[in-house]
């Protein structure tokens, strides 16, 4: 199926449901729904387009509307370590559970996400990198911790240097005052499995209108058939690995005998 | 050129791989150890996660090991008894390694146990090699002989019971120290993840007195078989290793392997020891650097669980 007939389809199953009058609608699409990884995959850009739709009661917004995208990837339980001088050693002394965190999380804007909204409405929508909840295991319990908190910075500022995290605030633009697209980069280092792709309408600092929909990173071909054979049948993997060792080791040997 | 590792999940420059796996199997070739002590390192610094590290090198040792044996065991420089000795005792240790490798894991010390055991390991054998073969060298350049059989040679290891005669070796000594000596090697390359050939061939050599010829060779078999154990195991349980990444390191490692056996050939065993303390010795000395200088990054971070 092409990416004009998907973004066809979405639009008219968007148009087709009912929605409250005089509110916006937001219809998005992506390019494509499968990033496929082969053996020569060095990462890829998933293209999204959206289009805010309004009916004559609408009202006018004077401030124009604002969209922010976050695409959020399987999650997974990480620990953050900070070293310390122990008896003249540096020894990872203190450590924070980040309990379901995003594996991947990329949040992308048509401006500075401070001028869209207030503070409080962001946090609520949990709007933006700085606010996106990542609760911490601490002693038993649950819990998101203060946003300067050195374990929660250290953990986006490792997440970012692995370009597995990232906030764009240019990363959408307005082809018409309606019609947007934004363009999500998928790194070559990017986890498989289902990416959660949030886009939120914004106008006059409160969120209109909200639309979900999700992309999927999966292996593909000799990729598959390593990943699946690793997984399902451990052992005969080891031992074909163990053999191709032998193998390439008698063969050296056989290939550069001298006599 | 760039390709896609399936279970490292990244891709890597194929070329960097096998220049990698080239330059580590030269020096595996030339002083008999399996190499893993390098590699690992180097694959953790390209991004290649720990874990993987470690499970896919465990399978460039075995072939790198077994094509060096194989030419080893060409010319006769290798002993087979004295081999499946060390292997019986090696393989128990080995499955030991791994029992107490998991208890670490658990209690979430591993990796600092792993730090300072390659520290106090690698610059105690490193510094003892260097002393003794700068020794032995000047002694050969003094106009006197190396002595075969130095007057302290016969230590109270070659007055233990059960005293068995190794042919090729030329040596008539007990299995109790040469069991001892499989299972510690087995033990720690379990535990820290490395095939133990930079340790097995100065114990075999201080403490056995085997013949510097045949301990490289012999020290290859061990290294082979415990490699391609660990590769299985490793596969049957973390499924952690990567194919794709292990058949580039070990084309450049099998091919290096040959060149430095060769090269290993035109130097002497004392030379050759020389430069193995110096090796080993400037690992250690990395890793000392590591634990002692403020890490530019006090942060550090690591995915212990994933959910689809």
């Amino acid at each position: 199926m092409s990416a004009r007939r998907k973004l066809i389809l979405a639009l008219v199953a968007a148009f087709s449901a009912a929605q409250p009058a005089a509110a916006e609608r937001l219809i998005s699409a992506l390019s494509t729904s499968r990033v496929l990884i082969t053996s020569n995959f060095t990462g890829a850009d998933v293209v999204l387009f959206g289009s805010v739709e309004r009916d004559a009661q609408t009202v006018s917004r004077r401030g124009g509307y604002d969209i922010v995208v976050t695409v959020t990837g399987p999650r997974e339980t990480i620990v953050t370590f900070r070293k310390q001088r122990v008896a003249g050693i540096w020894v990872n002394a203190d450590q924070r559970t980040f309990v379901k965190a995003p594996s991947y999380l990329t949040v992308l804007a048509n401006r500075t996400i401070n001028d869209i909204a207030d503070v409080n409405t962001l946090r609520r929508t949990q709007t933006g990198l700085a606010r996106i909840l990542l609760p911490q295991e601490i002693s038993g319990d649950i819990a998101d911790s203060i946003r300067d908190d050195p374990f929660r910075l250290a953990f986006l500022r490792l997440k970012i240097d692995q370009k597995l995290y990232g906030e764009q605030q240019n990363g959408v633009t307005f082809l018409t005052p309606a019609l947007f697209r934004a363009s999500i980069p998928i790194p070559d280092n990017a986890p498989t499995g289902s990416y959660e792709v949030d886009v939120k309408l914004f106008a006059d600092g409160a969120m209109l209108a909200r639309t979900q929909t999700a992309l999927e990173v999966v292996k593909v071909g000799f990729e598959q058939l390593v990943a699946n054979g690793a997984r399902d049948h451990g052992l005969l993997y080891g031992l074909i690995t163990a053999a191709m060792a032998l193998l390439t080791g008698w063969l050296a040997s056989v290939v550069f005998r001298k006599d | 050129m760039q390709i896609y590792l399936p279970i490292a999940e990244l891709p890597v420059n194929v070329l960097l791989i096998l220049f990698m796996g080239l330059a580590v199997g030269f020096i595996s070739g030339m002083f008999g150890i399996g190499g893993g002590f390098l590699m690992t390192p180097l694959l953790i610094f390209i991004g290649i996660a720990p874990a993987v590290a470690v499970a896919s090198v465990a399978s460039h040792v075995a072939a790198s090991s077994f094509s060096g044996a194989i030419s080893y065991w060409r010319r006769r420089a290798l002993d087979p008894a004295l081999a499946m000795m060390l292997l019986i005792a090696g393989l128990i240790g080995t499955t030991a390694g791994v029992w107490l490798f998991t208890l670490l894991r658990k209690l979430g010390q591993l990796d600092l146990t792993i730090a300072v055991s390659y520290l106090l390991l690698l610059s105690i054998v490193g510094g003892m090699m260097i002393t003794e073969s700068v020794r032995a060298i000047l002694r050969a350049r003094g106009g006197r002989p190396a002595e075969i059989r130095r007057p302290g040679s016969h230590l109270w290891i070659h007055g233990l019971p059960l005293k068995m005669r190794f042919k090729v070796s030329k040596i008539y000594v007990s299995v109790i120290p040469i069991w001892t000596i499989g299972f510690i090697i087995g033990f720690i390359g379990a535990v820290m993840g490395i095939g133990g050939g930079f340790l097995l061939v100065p114990a075999l050599i201080y403490l056995i007195r085997v013949p510097t010829g045949v301990v490289i060779g012999t020290s290859m078999v061990l290294t082979l078989v415990t490699m391609a154990y660990a590769t299985i195991i490793h596969a049957a349980t973390n499924h952690l290793v990567d194919a794709l990444l292990a058949l580039l390191l070990m084309t450049g490692g099998v091919i290096g392997a040959q060149f430095g056996a060769r090269a290993g050939q035109r130097f002497s065993g004392e030379q050759l020891r020389l430069l193995l303390g110096v090796l080993v010795l400037s690992v250690g000395l990395r890793f000392a650097y590591d634990l002692v200088v403020q890490p530019t990054d006090l942060f550090s971070m690591r995915t212990i669980e994933e959910q689809q």
